[in-house]
């Protein structure tokens, strides 16, 4: 497992779909992590010279269950509720490369030994993958709450980061599930409601067009994130075709007494070398890319969840104001009424401050990362290319100057 | 050359067959006389097959004898066997041999011809010795394309007619560019009147391009999508492919059929080339009883290197099905990836439009013109695939067929020369017995019959021996073919692979700045 250098440093593999900006005294990264039958267990170790901690430098080990855990306790924190909590980070999922694997243990018997051995190399090179980008994920959830100002002091993450203990979080059971399934419903029909409302009016022009902008990219970033995968996976598919391709050459090369012994021996070789080209072409597009397009998704949608809470604020005064005007026309539990505006008020003023701020930092953020990993897309691109075309020059070159 | 040479004095020493020349219509029965003296035992295992074509000096006794018998197989080209005998190359190669007159053979096949009053003309010996010539330096001039497909009549009824083009600077033909209408029965027309004259000699016929009942009626029933013309295209070039590999062959280029074909305005409809028809399924029937046969016919095989052809062309037919099993699973994967890109382009042309960083904006808009070019580049990358490598495999795995069939003829030829053999023995020792019951009478129609069967069993050995030697030489030739062919279209192919390479070098390159644009 490779360790990563500081927070806010650029050139990490994974974690590029995230620009950090933090100081450093508070340094948080997950320096190992291990694969374990259906769990992954993470390292975090933590680096800081913050008084709260006992130590300068400690780490702890969680599984992906404590972090979803973090990230619910932030989203029903009321204190956050002005900041764009950072996506949770997807459930660690083997399943797919788990089944491949077993499905080439159990054997056609048609696959020639080489054969065999390359698909195995191939299925363990995605495994690997796989693992890795869990860990990027984890990772990167960590360091953006490290990073930010008022997210970093929250006492949980204190205890996430610090307690020696397992923290005894297991995994939401059905019923919560489900809970957390019906809330989501209840949310989405909360916000028709709201904005159905009358009287509600978006007086600020900012978060009018943040609303309509966000509600229309979430959709398109997450069609582009869908169609990108697909390009990848068929991409993935072409490189593993070369295998049997290479192989079928060789038997033919190793047959041949002719000139054609030789260069189907080449094409045979040539065959294989691209497949790997292919398989990096494949495997950068979705770093690069899916992988971007996901994270982006994810934040676009702790945005709008942003802007929604925000509205329930802004119906909460609302309704906060009728109730007060009813109540001076009645002349009765006006101071009340009143507070409880004034509360509603403040409240509403406080989330559309930090909303704004917010979500002027989601697109900044966003930016730099489309911009570092477009260009980081092209140039892997364009060295790919570059390489295949000498590959395939030079083996032209032999073809052709035999006799 | 014919001209340049000096004709050496003839009789210079030079072996019995060219003593009759002077007599120009008993020239091959002479020849036969004088070679029938001399014992048929076939020396193929001494002969590597790669060099008949061209270097057999002196007429080798033991071989090919040419009998007035050849007659009773097939009419018209019996010229073409006999030409093709090694009396007749000797004649024909370019090497500098003292005792062989390139000028004599010309003015005495003339007679001969003449005197058959053969449709084939004089200029078709002419021609064959420059085909030989220039088969020995690699070099055929002719070309033939096939264009320009058009749907001709409606509805069940309707079939597509194809142009053939041929240009051509070989004398055998009238003009040297001319082209014809022909119909896709047409191409099965002709190949079925060349299998039937040259299969079972052992010539190695190339293969007609594949019926398609379902394709064909997608473009009968007027379905104008990119299926139909996908179908169309792959017919198109197949048709063209089978063409030229047809006129590689510089026995084939000689039959007046494949002339008439090529150059003919009308041609009778071959009607028997329907696969529901009467002769379609008497094919089918045939077919089957050849596989029965097959696996009954024991043969003893003397010789090692057929044995060893053969085995080498199961091993490689059963490989280049492999190999293209998986080419076309390439194919199919490459367009799946073109469809993607296609889909992928677009949502992010979307993504871009909904951006509301200006840059940012600009910089995905053209990520997607990039992937939409890509997609396209793709796409024309499939083609190659499937046009240059797939259709190569699957036309070999189709010549091998063909190849194997050779094969085939020739273990039918040694079994009929078995089977004389055996009514030989039965009716020497039917006359044994009817000497010992003492009936004159029936003695002498013994002896007649013994006559008989003892000159079937002379013919069919020299059947056998004839085969044997035309296969040796037709694949050694196909050899030399397939090596070139490969070789060939596996440049292109790779010439093709660096072509999108580079294309997605220019793209991306383009591209970089965009993405640096980005503030």
């Amino acid at each position: 497992m490779e360790t990563y250098a500081e927070v806010g440093k650029e050139g990490k593999p994974s974690c590029a779909s995230v620009d950090l900006q933090g100081d450093s005294s508070l340094q948080v990264e997950i320096s190992d992590a291990v694969s374990e039958r259906d769990k992954v267990k993470f390292t975090v170790q933590t680096k800081s010279c913050l008084p709260h901690f006992a130590q300068t430098e400690f780490s702890v080990v969680r599984q992906h269950e404590e972090f979803i855990w973090l990230h619910d306790a932030y989203v029903e924190n009321e204190e956050y509720a002005g900041l764009i909590i950072p996506p949770a980070p997807p459930r660690p999922d083997f399943e797919a490369s788990r089944e491949k694997l077993q499905k080439l243990g159990e054997g056609d018997s048609s696959v020639t030994r080489e054969e065999f051995a390359k698909m195995k190399q191939e299925l363990e090179a995605e495994y690997l993958a796989i693992f890795k980008k869990t860990v990027a994920m984890h990772e990167v959830f960590l360091q953006r709450l490290a990073a930010h100002p008022t997210l970093r002091r929250d006492h949980n993450f204190f205890v996430f980061l610090e307690y020696g203990q397992d923290l005894s979080v297991r995994g939401k059971n059905r019923k919560e599930l489900l809970g957390g399934f019906l809330r989501n419903i209840v949310k989405s029909a909360d916000e028709a409601l709201i904005t159905g409302m009358s009287g509600l009016k978006e007086v600020d022009d900012f978060f009018e067009h943040e609303r309509t902008f966000l509600l229309e990219y979430h959709t398109r970033i997450r069609d582009a994130c869908l169609r990108a995968d697909r390009v990848m996976r068929a991409h993935k598919c072409l490189a593993d075709d070369y295998i049997p391709i290479s192989a079928a050459l060789s038997s033919l090369g190793t047959q041949e007494v002719n000139q054609l012994r030789t260069s189907f021996l080449k094409l045979a070789e040539l065959f294989e070398r691209l497949r790997k080209l292919e398989g990096r072409v494949a495997s950068d597009e979705d770093l690069k890319l899916s992988d971007m397009l996901r994270y982006y998704m994810r934040d676009s949608q702790a945005a709008k969840d942003l802007l929604y809470r925000r509205l329930r604020a802004l119906a909460d005064y609302e309704n906060a104001n009728k109730a007060l005007d009813k109540a001076r026309t009645r002349n009765r539990e006006v101071r009340p009424a009143e507070s409880h505006q004034q509360l509603c008020c403040q409240r509403f003023e406080r989330l559309s401050d930090s909303a704004k701020q917010e979500l002027m930092d989601f697109k900044s953020r966003r930016v730099s990362s489309f911009r570092k990993n477009l260009i980081e897309l092209a140039e892997l691109e364009l060295k790919h290319a570059k390489a295949s075309t000498l590959i395939l020059r030079n083996t032209l070159v032999a073809l052709k100057g035999e006799p | 050359m014919a001209a340049e040479r000096e004709p050496p004095p003839l009789g210079d020493g030079k072996p019995t067959d060219f003593e009759d020349l002077e007599d120009g219509e008993d020239l091959f029965t002479s020849t036969v006389s004088t070679l029938e003296s001399s014992p048929s035992s076939p020396e193929p295992a001494s002969l590597p097959a790669e060099d008949i074509s061209a270097n057999s000096n002196g007429p080798k006794p033991t071989e090919v004898v040419l009998d007035d018998d050849r007659e009773d197989l097939f009419a018209e080209a019996t010229e073409e066997v006999s030409l093709d005998s090694p009396e007749r190359e000797p004649i024909l190669s370019s090497e500098p041999s003292p005792a062989v007159t390139p000028v004599t053979p010309t003015t005495l096949i003339a007679p001969r011809i003449e005197s058959k009053s053969m449709s084939a003309p004089v200029i078709f010996d002419r021609s064959r010795e420059e085909i030989e010539e220039e088969a020995n330096g690699d070099i055929f001039d002719i070309e033939i394309g096939v264009s320009d497909p058009e749907k001709v009549g409606d509805g069940m009824n309707a079939y597509m007619a194809y142009r053939v083009t041929t240009k051509t600077s070989l004398s055998m033909f009238s003009k040297s560019e001319f082209s014809v209408k022909r119909r896709f029965s047409d191409f099965l027309g002709l190949h079925s009147k060349l299998a039937s004259k040259y299969l079972h000699v052992g010539y190695i016929v190339p293969p007609a391009p594949e019926k398609s009942i379902v394709g064909m009626t997608k473009v009968k029933v007027g379905k104008e999508d990119s299926s139909s013309t996908e179908f169309v295209e792959k017919r198109r070039a197949a048709l063209e492919r089978y063409l030229q590999r047809t006129v590689k062959h510089p026995t084939l280029l000689q039959d007046p059929d494949l002339r008439q074909f090529l150059e003919s305005s009308e041609l009778p409809r071959a009607v028997n080339t329907q696969a529901l028809s009467g002769a379609g399924i008497l094919r089918m029937v045939n077919k089957a009883a050849d596989a029965v046969n097959k696996m009954t016919i024991k043969m003893n095989e003397s010789d090692a290197w057929f044995e060893e052809k053969q085995q080498q062309f199961e091993n490689l037919d059963q490989q280049l099905r492999e190999l293209h099993v998986s080419v076309e699973a390439l194919v199919c994967h490459r367009k799946e990836l073109s469809a993607n890109t296609a889909a992928f382009a677009k949502s992010a042309a979307m993504l871009g439009n909904s951006e509301d960083h200006t840059a940012l904006s600009r910089a995905l808009s053209q990520l997607a013109e990039v992937e939409e070019k890509i997609d396209q580049l793709h796409q024309e990358q499939a083609f190659a695939d499937f046009y240059m490598f797939s259709e190569l495999l699957s036309d070999y795995i189709r010549l091998i067929a063909a190849v194997k069939g050779v094969f085939d003829h020739r273990m039918k030829c040694w079994q009929k020369w078995e089977d004389a053999q055996i009514t030989l023995l039965k009716k020497r020792e039917a006359e044994a017995k009817m000497m010992v019951a003492n009936k004159p009478d029936k003695i002498q129609q013994a002896k007649n019959e013994i006559r008989e069967w003892e000159a079937k069993v002379q013919q069919g050995e020299r059947d056998f021996e004839q085969i044997s030697k035309t296969i040796r030489k037709e694949v050694g030739r196909f050899e030399k073919e397939r090596v070139k062919d490969f070789k060939t279209v596996i440049i292109k192919y790779l010439e093709s692979l660096v072509q999108t390479q580079q294309q997605l070098i220019k793209y991306w390159e383009a591209f970089l700045p965009e993405a640096k644009a980005i503030a």
